[in-house]
């Protein structure tokens, strides 16, 4: 049976040219950067040329690239590290409804340490708005928060509207950017961030790096203790292998990135497009405003969990915000923020595209979803009601 | 995740579908979850279960215990279908994993609910 790999979104699969370029890192040049002989001398090297490739690709400086181990650890360090340094200035952050587990979480634990949080909603398509990104500013505010786009829907915010508006009253602004690199347009200076995040492993890097993007002069408090590395802000030796991986991947992806968007993209609203012919079906995320990859849509009357297994049978690899897939009891909080009701948020379906799909794949999977739809309704309670009605 | 059972389940369910006049009718769970079952049952004057079907919305293993229920139900009498518990469907399905145990594992309750259903109307009569 083909395998067609429709979850990029959770990851991606590493490119050769990032893993040709990792591999002498293993057992050739093992060297610790720390050492000053030359074994550490020659991994330091490529370290601090992995840093500058990261840095011209996103329009920052070298020194201003911390590299860490994903995008949790980068979106903890940025958020607490600002938090903690500037608690005497003041105690209000802002975030929105629709962040990843690793900004939401990280706020609400400091809102139980005492910080004010604003949570911002979100309209019918997960977008935030400016304007209340605006409306909740205090002037105890010290931190805003916002992803540049959803994984999940894949709608693309107003960031660099909301950067702005953040550098104009001296707030700090972070920018969770996990999914949109090499998909979207990226530079620190054009988007007014102050720090950025980024996963190895969204962009066919592999997994166990991470970058902060950190501009010169923004405080951070640091929590975790025991080296220099990273000046401080990430202590313990470096994933050399996976971060030279991680330079290769960010010089890669960046190069061809309006022609490959331009591909994903049309391949996605081809599959938007055709599963909205099934009945009673719904697109989740922004009609526009979207990433190139993102497709998701609500089946009515089933559920995601029922589905993805379905596809899984057919070879299909997708991801669902029922509750079953999203290892909770509630169904995504972002299809929730956006108001869709338990039973649409439960039979969502995300497929997440990348570089390698082709169109003979897509072909494929609408040719299996109208069948796999219509044998869980036939055994759905919902369906046969409504069919009655 | 699933046992080679659940899926045979889940891919081939026995007794989908609903009963028109059905001497009971049994739903359990919440759409908060994303699980619900509805479980139709008829029964004969020796309160045999002599037909029994079942509609679900819900994740593999909502729809895999579901299906067993039906298959280990039919053709016993009422007693021994009050016997069958959340537990034994689970065991019969060669178990299942921990975080289906309590939200998606209902099927004997919806089943429990549907003799309910039938001594309910029995008694109006």
């Amino acid at each position: 049976m083909k395998k067609i790999y429709l979850d990029h979104g959770a990851t991606t699969q590493v490119n050769p040219d990032v893993l040709d370029a990792m591999v002498p890192y293993f057992a050739e040049f093992y060297g610790n950067p720390s050492s000053i002989h030359s074994f550490g001398r020659e991994t330091k090297k490529a370290l601090e040329v992995a840093r500058e490739k990261v840095a011209a690709g996103i329009g920052a400086e070298p020194r201003e690239i911390v590299f860490t181990s994903g995008g949790t650890e980068s979106d903890n360090i940025a958020i607490r590290g600002v938090a903690r340094a500037l608690q005497k200035k003041g105690n209000h952050l802002i975030t929105s409804a629709v962040e990843h587990h690793a900004v939401l979480d990280v706020c609400l634990a400091l809102q139980k340490e005492g910080y004010e949080l604003t949570l911002l909603p979100v309209d019918e398509y997960g977008m935030v708005s400016a304007k209340d990104v605006e409306a909740a500013i205090t002037d105890k505010t010290i931190l805003i928060s916002i992803m540049m786009a959803n994984n999940e829907v894949g709608t693309v915010m107003p960031i660099a509207e909301i950067g702005k508006l953040a550098r104009e009253r001296g707030i700090i602004f972070h920018t969770d950017a996990v999914q949109a690199i090499g998909l979207l347009p990226l530079n620190v200076n054009d988007l007014y961030c102050d720090l950025l995040s980024l996963s190895a492993h969204k962009f066919y890097g592999p997994k166990g790096a991470g970058i902060l993007y950190v501009r010169k002069g923004t405080k951070l408090a640091v929590f975790n203790f025991g080296g220099a590395q990273e000046r401080k802000m990430r202590p313990g030796t470096e994933n050399v292998p996976g971060i030279i991986g991680m330079g290769k991947a960010v010089e890669v992806v960046v190069a061809d990135r309006e022609k490959r968007a331009a591909r994903i993209s049309s391949l996605r609203d081809k599959l938007i497009q055709g599963l909205l012919k099934i009945e009673d079906t719904k697109l989740n995320g922004h009609p526009e405003q979207r990433l190139p990859g993102n497709v998701n849509v609500s089946v009515k009357y089933v559920e995601g969990e029922s589905m993805i297994l379905s596809l899984d049978l057919k070879g299909i690899a997708a991801s669902s915000g029922s509750a079953c897939t999203s290892g909770s009891l509630d169904p995504s909080h972002v299809l929730l923020a956006m108001g869709l009701d338990h039973q649409l948020a439960h039979g969502s379906l995300r497929m997440t595209l990348g570089a390698d799909n082709t169109e003979e794949e897509i072909d494929y999977v609408l040719e299996v979803m109208p069948e796999i739809v219509a044998r869980l309704r036939s055994m759905s309670p919902f369906y046969a009601s409504s069919k009655k009605e | 995740m699933y046992s080679g059972k659940v899926m045979e389940h889940f891919t081939n369910p026995r007794n989908v579908g609903e009963i028109e006049n059905a001497d009971g009718v049994g739903e359990v769970g919440n759409m908060k979850c994303g699980d619900i079952m509805r479980i139709y049952i008829k029964v004969n004057d020796q309160d045999i279960i002599e037909d029994v079907k079942f509609r679900t919305f819900g994740c593999g293993a909502a729809i895999a215990t579901s299906s067993v229920v039906t298959e280990m139900v039919k053709g016993k009498n009422l007693d021994e279908a009050l016997e069958i518990t959340n537990k034994k469907v689970a065991e019969e399905l060669g178990g299942l994993p921990e975080n289906k145990m309590h939200c998606s594992n209902l099927a004997a309750d919806a089943l429990h609910k549907a003799i309910e259903d039938l001594k309910n109307k029995r008694n109006e009569k």
